[in-house]
């Protein structure tokens, strides 16, 4: 087999093929989107029919891939670490009805927000279902561990997550493949009643949960993936879970530094392998990327074990993903930085590409609404976001897929008028329709612009569930048709679409603007292709 | 051997077709790598950033660590200041000169020209110039890639080999015009460094 030189999604995506997934789920979100693109774009997947299409959102990709694993069949969902909190609910269930054919969630983290609302750490919710997780610590273990995960979801019939951060689904390597295997049969469960979650059943279901939670402890101390390497100077030891052992091992190599290493990327946490590192050292340093998960355990509470060293007694930054550096200075070794940035040097945040029509939407959009003064537009998650930046500054709110519809609803309730919301027509799919329902039911007074640039944008232009079907969506939920508007947002058509947003605007009741013109990026794209082809 | 390169630009000036024809060079000749890629938000028009790493040993980290970087290649001259703090003492600093103004704040040209000029290791080159001027202005970043070669350790037929696999799809004469593109970027860095 041929080395690939594949980033760490990749590798995740490639490794799903090669174990025999027959399907995938996802909703686009960084740093996790190239997980599917890949699976996409791989001759593999069509040539073994593998299923590869978008979620409307994470939750129906969680519950899309349940399914599968009905049948017997491995599934594969992935999604971004806040894409959890929307399948929170089938996730947490999952591991209570189990599986049928093996199942993998792969969650990629954000640590230092580089694309997020928040560095949440999705460790937590793999203890709160209590279910094994996975954190491969470079590209081949991304993709060895897929094979892995499928083997202890199916000894256990349980959900496996695997967990990624930014640096490692972002970062390409040489990664050496397997031979395939081939997709499983179709085959239901043995008990019709395992994922009927009725009280009584999930009493018992529960119990079974319950009941292999030291045979997961066990797998973990016996793990080719958890490993103590020994060292002499026992003065400090560390634990290292996934991607933050490269940074120790960077560090150690290039100082000669010799000292006991606990790896950690399976868990639950292998207690017998912890206590030894901690009894043989006289004090430990832990390197998580995330939160302080195992630190703060390991401390004890109130804080019990003052030689546990890391993330909460300032030995390492609180927040913020980690690096090498960070490491070495946990250390105590200096690290020798080359010359400052110079005071000449100016930031250079995101910004809309030019020609996009979220420019014309947010100029009309601010010229209609000069009349009532500023402070009351809601906005969502997407490229349009970046109207909160200069020079537009038209945005008052971001806070999770979908929260404008209902925060300007509440607004509205409380008799703000009007209430404003900004959402991108994918981000409506994904999580706007239903608090527009809510809206309808209770003719809260909101005015609704859908930036309709018919794509997922700011992941890169994957598609979108309902291009073409917004107005009938918005009817179906029962806006009256006279509310619903279409406008193109060009320069040329600037004072009409300022028109038609001020009379929405005026409207007491459920209005919605749909201002609809093709992301440039995707157009672009297209028009290439096109010439391709001729 | 061991060489840690920051390409620097702004998202959507096309950095990764510098780092993935490194890449490819580099496997040919059986080293090993690391590419740490920035994807998401910041490539709409920000600063970007990629950290590539090849060894001929195992490489631990994906980021480079502070004051390593044997190189930094920068496509737009205020980016390539962004990273000296990862600069290596003995390292140099390799940059385009066509700024990218998207923001309304951007400094004084010439201010980050005498920034720049007071590095002991700088190459500045008029890539888009050049490029113009071998009828290929989209040829730039190939440009700037001839100009690292010489500071790379990678025999220059394994980056004309890359620069062919990377564009084998465009083309013979998109492929022709790369490659001189290189080459017109090697022979100004040669004779910068022979200065």
């Amino acid at each position: 087999m041929k080395n690939l030189m594949l980033l760490g999604d990749e590798a995740v995506a490639k490794a799903g093929m090669d174990a025999g997934i027959s399907g995938i789920y996802a909703y686009p979100g960084t740093p996790s989107t190239e997980i599917m693109e890949y699976v996409q774009t791989s001759g593999q997947a069509s040539d073994g029919g593998i299923f590869c299409q978008w979620s409307a959102n994470e939750k129906t990709a969680m519950e899309a891939a349940l399914g599968m694993s009905f049948t017997g069949k491995r599934a594969m969902v992935c999604m971004k670490h806040v894409g959890l909190n929307v399948a929170a609910d089938p996730f947490m269930n999952s591991a209570v009805t189990g599986i049928n054919g093996g199942l993998i969630l792969v969650v990629a983290d954000d640590p230092s927000m580089h694309s997020s609302q928040n560095e949440q750490d999705s460790r937590y919710y793999g203890k709160f279902a209590m279910i094994p997780v996975i954190e491969p610590s470079n590209q081949q273990e991304a993709y060895d561990m897929v094979f892995h995960g499928f083997e202890l979801s199916e000894k256990y019939r349980l959900p496996v997550m695997l967990r990624l951060t930014t640096r490692l689904s972002h970062s390409r390597s040489s990664v050496k493949p397997e031979n395939a295997l081939s997709q499983k049969e179709l085959s239901l469960p043995e008990d019709p009643r395992q994922f009927v979650l009725l009280p009584a059943i999930a009493r018992k279901r529960y119990k079974y949960l319950l009941s292999v939670q030291d045979a997961l402890e066990k797998e973990s101390e016996d793990s080719p993936y958890n490993t103590i390497t020994e060292g002499t100077d026992k003065s400090v030891g560390f634990i290292a879970c996934g991607l933050a052992y490269n940074y120790l091992m960077e560090v150690m190599v290039r100082e000669g530094l010799d000292h006991p290493v606990l790896k950690v990327t399976q868990y639950p946490l292998p207690g017998i392998l912890i206590g030894k590192i901690t009894g043989d050292c006289d004090s430990v340093i832990v390197l998580e990327e995330g939160y302080p998960f195992l630190e703060e355990m390991l401390r004890g509470f109130p804080v019990t074990d003052k030689r546990i060293r890391g993330r909460l007694d300032g030995t390492l930054p609180r927040d913020g993903e980690l690096n090498p550096d960070h490491v070495a200075k946990a250390i105590g070794i200096t690290v020798k930085e080359g010359p400052a940035v110079p005071a000449v040097i100016k930031n250079r945040p995101p910004s809309f590409c030019a020609g996009c029509g979220h420019i014309d939407m947010f100029n009309a959009l601010l010229e209609a609404i000069d009349d009532f003064g500023p402070g009351r537009v809601f906005s969502d998650i997407g490229c349009y976001t970046l109207g909160a930046l200069e020079p537009f500054n038209a945005i008052n709110s971001c806070v999770d897929m979908g929260a404008s519809v209902t925060m300007a609803k509440g607004a509205a309730d409380a008799g703000l008028h009007p209430s404003v919301c900004v959402i991108g027509d994918s981000t409506f799919t994904h999580s706007g329709m239903t608090g527009l329902l809510d809206a309808v039911n209770d003719k809260s007074s909101i005015t609704v612009l859908i930036g309709d640039n018919s794509t997922t944008g700011m992941t890169g232009g994957q598609k979108s569930s309902a291009t073409g079907r917004i107005e009938s969506i918005c009817a179906g939920i029962g806006v009256l048709p006279e509310r619903i508007r279409v406008i193109e947002p060009l320069r040329k058509n600037h004072s009409r679409n300022v028109e038609i947003i001020k009379e929405e605007l005026e409207y007491k009741g459920v209005s919605v603007v749909i201002a609809r013109r093709e992301c440039i990026q995707v157009a672009t794209k297209s028009r290439k292709q096109e010439k391709k082809h001729k | 051997m061991q060489k840690d390169v920051i390409i620097a630009g702004v998202g959507g000036q096309g950095i990764l077709s510098i780092a993935a024809s490194i890449g490819l060079a580099a496997v040919a000749e059986n080293l090993r790598l690391k590419q740490s890629e920035v994807h998401g938000m910041s490539q709409r028009g920000g600063a970007v950033q990629s950290n590539l790493r090849i060894s001929d040993r195992e490489i631990s980290s994906d980021l480079i660590p502070l004051g390593s970087a044997d190189l930094i290649i920068s496509v737009e001259p205020m980016e390539s200041l962004r990273y000296l703090p990862w600069l290596s003492e003995n390292g140099w600093l390799i940059t385009n000169t066509t700024p990218v103004k998207n923001i309304t704040n951007y400094p004084d040209l010439e201010e980050i020209m005498a920034e720049i000029r007071s590095l002991n290791n700088h190459i500045i080159i008029e890539a888009d110039r050049i490029a113009r001027e071998i009828g290929s202005p989209r040829s730039s970043n190939m440009v700037m890639l001839g100009a690292a070669a010489p500071f790379l350790d990678i025999g220059f037929e394994n980056l004309e080999e890359a620069v062919r696999e990377l564009f084998r799809k465009k083309g013979n004469d998109i492929i022709e015009f790369n490659l001189k593109a290189l080459k017109a970027g090697k022979d100004i860095a040669s004779e910068e460094i022979s200065k």
